[in-house]
Formats: C-alpha cells, sequence, structure tokens
C-alpha cells in the first residue's frame, strides 16, 4: 500500500496547530463582539440621584418617582400599618430582611431610616413587574388574610407594606430598598446613601 | 422530426449545464414518493411555510416605515396603522400571522404526537423540529417588544428577568441580554437586529435542515407503515405518490381553507377580543407602572402557567424551561413499538388526552389572573403534563397493541360515509303521523341506543 510510505504525523501536526491557533483566535474576536453587548458607557453613567419632596405626601399616600429607569415608590405609613407590620412576622418569609437587598441604615423590621417613610424600588424580586398598591385590609379579590401590602398581578406574589414578602409566593426576597438619605426633614435623595458617621 | 429548440429553451439548457436545478427539483419535488393517505393532519407542514414566507413579505414592509427607537416606535406602528397606505393590513397580516404561525405549528406537533413521527428513524427531524419551535418562540417574543405598548414592555422585563433566576451568573446574563440596568432603547434596539435578522436567518437554515431530513428518510404516514418495503421495478414505493404535482395540488386546497380563515381573522377580528394582539399593547410603555392584569399572548400562555404554578423563583423557570426541553426527549421517552395512534394501545390515547386536556387548560390559566383556585389547577394540570412525558417510559411499555397491517389502509371518504350517515339519521328519528300529516321527529330509543353504542366503540378503542 502506498500509503504506508506516507508519514501523516506532521500533517496531524499542522492541522492541530492550526486548530488551535484558530479557536484561540476565535475566543478573542468574541471578546469585543460579546463585550459591545453590555451597557454602554452612556448607559451605565445614566442614573444620577434623584431629590423627592416628601412634604406633600398625606399619610396613607404613595408617590412613584423614576430613578435609573426603575420606579422607587415613597409611601407614608400610618400608625396604624406600623402596628400591624410587627404582628406578621410568623407570615414573612424573610422578616428580619437577612436575605435581602437594603442599605444597612434601613435592615430593620420597618425597612426604613424613619418609620414612616417607606422608600422601596416599586419591581417584584420574582420577575420584575410592579407590584399594586393595595393599602386596604382584607378586600374581597385578596381574602381575608390580606393586612394591605402589595400584590403582584403577574405571578401573584404578597408584600406587607414594608416590602417583606410572604410565605409561599414565589417572589424570593422582600423588595429592594435603594439607597437614600434625608437633606431635610421633608426632602430626600434617592440614589445617594448616608455617609457613615 | 427534428425541432430546432426554441431560444428560451436553450437559455434553459444554458442554466442547467451549470447548476442543478432539474435534480434538486426531482429530488425534493417531482421525484419525492410521499406516502398515499396522508390525511388532515398533513396540510400543516406546507402551511407552516406558507406564514413563514408570509411573515418575511409584511415583516419587510413593516420595517420600512418602522424606527427601533423607544421614543418613536409606538409612534410608528400608530403611523403604519393610520397613514401608511395600506399600512394597517400588513401590519395585521404580519399580527396575525404570528399567532396563525403558532396554529399551525401546534397542530403539526400534534400530528407527530398522533401518528409517531418522531420515532425512529425520523429522530432527527424532530430534533430540528423542536429547533425551529424555540426560534420562533424567541422570533415571536422580541417581535412583541417592538410596538413598545405596555405589554410589550411588561412581557420582555419578565422574560428577560427568567434568566436572572440562574444561580450565579444570572443577574449579569440579563443586564447582557437587556444592554441596561431596565429594558429600554438599547434592548428595544437589539430586539429589532435579532428579530429582523439574526432569527430569520436562523429559521430559514433550520427549515431546511428539517426537510433534507425529512426526505432523507421519507414521509411517515396515518397508518405508520414503511412504504419503502415494498417497491416497484423503477425503484419506487408502490404505496407512494409523488409530492409534486399529487401533494402540491393537494395541498393548495389546504391553502385555499387556511386563507379563508386567515383573511377573516385580518378583515374582521385582528385583535381576535384581546389574544392576538392584548388590549394593554395600544398604551404606550410605561416604565413606572405595570398593567393591572398581565399575561402573554396566547401562544406562550401554557408555558407561562407551568412558571407560575410552582411557588419558587429557581424552580418555576426550570419547570418552565423543563417543559419544553422534555419535548427534546420525546423520542427516547417513548417505548412503544407501534408509530401511528390507529394501532396503539388504550393508555397511550388515554394518556395523550390528558395531555392535550392538560396543555389548553394550562393556556386558559395562563390568560387569567392569579387566585387560590386558578393556582391550584394550574399545579395538577402541570403535573398531568410532566407526566404525560416523564411516565411514557414506563406506561408504553403496558400498552396493549393491536396488529399493525403490512399496507397502507384506506380510509371511507366523506362521500362513502353518506349511507352510514342516513341510517343513523333514521335511527335517532321516526315518522309520527297525526291524521293527513306525517312528520319526522326525535326517536329517543334510538337516540339512547346509538349513545351506548358510541359509548361502547370510545371503551373499546381506550382499552
Amino acid at each position: 500500500m502506498i500509503n504506508e510510505s506516507v508519514d501523516k504525523s506532521k500533517r496531524q501536526f499542522l492541522t492541530t496547530a492550526l486548530t488551535v491557533v484558530g479557536a484561540v483566535g476565535t475566543g478573542y474576536l468574541a471578546v469585543p463582539f460579546l463585550s459591545q453587548m453590555q451597557p454602554s458607557v452612556k448607559a451605565m453613567a445614566a442614573g444620577a440621584p434623584v431629590e423627592v419632596d416628601i412634604s406633600k405626601i398625606e399619610v396613607g399616600q404613595l408617590i412613584r418617582v423614576a430613578w435609573r429607569g426603575k420606579p422607587v415608590w415613597v409611601l407614608q405609613r400610618s400608625p396604624e400599618i406600623l402596628a400591624t407590620l410587627t404582628t406578621l412576622d410568623g407570615q414573612l418569609s424573610d422578616p428580619q430582611s437577612n436575605e435581602s437587598s437594603q442599605p444597612e441604615s434601613s435592615k430593620n423590621s420597618a425597612r426604613s431610616m424613619k418609620p414612616e417613610i417607606f422608600v422601596a424600588v416599586g419591581l417584584c424580586t420574582h420577575l420584575g413587574c410592579s407590584p399594586t398598591f393595595r393599602p386596604e385590609v382584607a378586600p374581597h379579590d385578596l381574602g381575608a388574610d390580606w393586612k394591605g401590602g402589595f400584590f403582584c398581578p403577574c405571578h401573584g406574589s404578597w408584600f406587607d407594606l414594608a416590602g417583606r414578602v410572604y410565605k409561599g409566593v414565589p417572589a424570593p426576597t422582600n423588595l429592594e430598598v435603594p439607597p437614600y438619605r434625608y437633606i431635610t426633614d421633608t426632602q430626600i435623595i434617592i440614589g445617594e446613601e448616608e455617609k457613615a458617621a | 422530426m427534428n425541432l430546432k429548440p426554441t431560444r428560451l429553451r436553450m437559455c434553459g439548457n444554458w442554466v442547467l449545464d451549470r447548476f442543478p436545478l432539474a435534480q434538486v427539483w426531482n429530488e425534493h419535488m417531482a421525484h419525492y414518493y410521499a406516502p398515499k393517505n396522508f390525511n388532515f393532519w398533513y396540510f400543516f407542514g406546507s402551511l407552516a411555510l406558507l406564514v413563514l414566507v408570509n411573515q418575511f413579505v409584511t415583516g419587510i414592509l413593516l420595517t420600512m416605515n418602522y424606527k427601533p427607537d423607544a421614543k418613536l416606535a409606538f409612534d410608528s406602528v400608530e403611523y403604519i396603522m393610520r397613514d401608511v397606505n395600506w399600512g394597517w393590513l400588513v401590519r395585521y397580516m404580519h399580527s396575525t400571522g404570528a399567532s396563525a404561525f403558532f396554529i399551525v405549528i401546534y397542530m403539526h406537533m400534534f400530528r407527530g404526537l398522533l401518528y409517531g413521527s418522531f420515532k425512529q428513524p425520523r429522530e432527527l427531524i424532530w430534533i430540528f423540529g423542536m429547533l425551529l419551535f424555540v426560534a420562533l418562540m424567541a422570533e415571536a417574543f422580541m417581535g412583541y417588544l417592538l410596538p413598545w405598548g405596555q405589554m410589550s414592555y411588561w412581557g420582555a422585563q419578565v422574560i428577560i428577568s427568567l434568566f436572572s433566576a440562574i444561580p450565579v451568573i444570572g443577574d449579569d446574563l440579563s443586564l447582557w441580554i437587556r444592554g441596561d440596568y431596565v429594558i429600554s432603547d438599547a434592548t428595544l434596539n437589539r430586539f429589532f437586529a435579532f428579530h429582523v435578522i439574526a432569527v430569520p436567518l436562523v429559521l430559514v437554515l433550520l427549515v431546511f435542515m428539517h426537510i433534507v431530513a425529512l426526505h432523507e428518510v421519507g414521509s411517515n404516514n396515518p397508518d405508520g407503515v414503511d412504504i419503502k418495503k415494498s417497491k416497484d421495478p423503477w425503484g419506487h414505493p408502490v404505496e407512494g405518490i409523488p409530492f409534486h404535482p399529487y401533494y402540491t395540488v393537494k395541498d393548495l386546497v389546504g391553502v385555499a381553507v387556511f386563507l379563508l380563515f386567515f383573511a377573516t381573522v385580518i378583515f374582521y377580528m385582528p385583535e381576535m377580543g384581546g389574544y392576538f394582539l392584548e388590549h394593554a399593547n395600544f398604551i404606550p410603555a410605561d416604565p413606572m407602572k405595570t398593567p393591572e392584569h398581565i399575561a402573554p399572548v396566547w401562544y406562550f400562555t401554557p408555558f407561562y402557567s407551568i412558571l407560575r404554578a410552582i411557588p419558587d423563583k429557581f424552580a418555576g423557570v426550570i419547570g418552565m424551561g423543563g417543559s419544553i426541553v422534555v419535548l427534546f426527549l420525546l423520542p427516547w421517552l417513548d417505548r412503544g413499538k407501534v408509530k401511528s395512534i390507529r394501532y396503539r394501545g388504550g393508555i397511550y390515547k388515554k394518556a395523550l388526552m390528558l395531555f392535550v386536556i392538560s396543555f389548553i387548560a394550562l393556556g386558559y390559566l395562563g390568560t387569567q389572573p392569579v387566585t387560590p383556585l386558578a393556582t391550584m389547577m394550574a399545579r395538577v394540570f402541570t403535573a398531568c403534563y410532566f407526566g404525560f412525558f416523564l411516565l411514557m417510559p414506563i406506561y408504553t411499555r403496558w400498552e396493549k397493541l393491536k396488529p399493525v397491517p403490512n399496507h397502507l389502509t384506506i380510509q371511507p371518504t366523506l362521500e362513502e360515509r353518506i349511507p352510514e350517515l342516513k341510517a343513523l339519521f333514521e335511527e335517532v328519528t321516526e315518522i309520527k303521523t297525526e291524521g293527513e300529516v306525517s312528520k319526522r321527529g326525535f326517536n329517543p330509543t334510538g337516540a339512547k341506543n346509538v349513545l351506548i353504542r358510541t359509548a361502547k366503540n370510545l371503551k373499546e378503542s381506550l382499552d
């Protein structure tokens, strides 16, 4: 057989070498291609802090402001609401917010710097719908167990009025509290954290 | 007689000498032998191709006036609807075409389940078909963002958030898909690119592979009998007929009937009561507020129901993805030795019936708001959905199979069924004579006998 006299090892070496070089080259080219789909510099720069005047918010009222394209809620809570919050711990999956995302200053059972003013990113931690504000107690569509809170219409997650998630619903963690601080008693700024004292 | 070739023929020969047009035509049309007993269910393959062409043509026309920009997109769609000549027609053909595509594809897939078209040696055809289904879902999902309405926005928000449930890389992955921290202009722009260029190319390539794989092994048929076993002296299957002209002409009838329904929807009910185009999508996207009731378009609702039924984020996403993945595994899950449902045991028929009911029920529940009862039912039907596939290796082994004939069976035609129908009509009615007048009236005993007979037949076929 004529094949026996052909030394194929050099061919094999060249084929392997070319394959490896080609794969490395493809890998290098993949970096800019994939990376150009990341948020651009402009998108990352957007997201300046937002100032909110909270003096006009009535008790029980919720206002929505846009921060980084997301809805942020500011809610003025009544003493009754705050009293109810303390009774719910047994039904919540993370009452102390150990698994959830919030600034250190809001890591308490009311999840806020001042108990009356609640600030949160209004997007469900499940799949990002904006839950509806349902402050009333025991409405007929939500049943007698409803103590007022946020209800996600997309997949039925329940949150209390401190954004804490109930047990047995799809959302894994409490609503996110954005970094914010008080400029004066009636003004907060969302997107900036309290300077460590 | 020695005719001088015409100029046209000479031009034709010039091409044929340089390009194997005749071979391709013969291999896939004129000399492709398909079983002669194709029935209603075999229309949907060619109809899918027709809808694909419809989507391409209308889609190209739409891009001429559509603006993939978060500030302009919604208005440009309204502009197409109101000010562009025939824009409303092109847009409705495209949006109705999307729903029609899924109706046709679901029927096409169901045909596979009925007649075992996914079984050896057609596993790869099924795999290519499933890849097509996934690509089609991606195409439809990204297309739905483009009008930039409320449902577009929040639907995309939910689906992209699904990726964030993946451990470790989830958040970075969903950020990479969006190209921004929220659904924004960047997302819209890239979805436009995928919807218009990338995914259509993939679809065309997969359709090509689907058909090449099919023509390599030959079409299955309602009897599940291999027609290649008996061939005539020229090597053609005795029970096969050339695809062209026999099935091209037959499919034209299917096309005509399909277009009748298609046109009815386009002209009289283009929104289909909020199922084909959802009402909330006529409101521009508002990142501050989710609509009160959000649901995907009808063709995604069965999978969406599965997602909602599972009360855990990651498990829900796995369940939803798993409901697609099990479909890929079908050729290896089914251990039944017989292809066609005509000769399969009752247990497969019952399982398939339960599966169809579950799929439709999940689809319906997915369009409805979440209530405790609906969630409970969705869980039961999700269990049925997965049960159909995952228990298949067990229950298909117990099947009591019926003997498979060696040749294709001839089913009675509609015309041949007329005497049978007449006899049935005679049985459930009787002639009542009151004085001069004779009237044909309802005969309860006859109807009862018919019902009992039907129930017995049904039970027999399901045993």
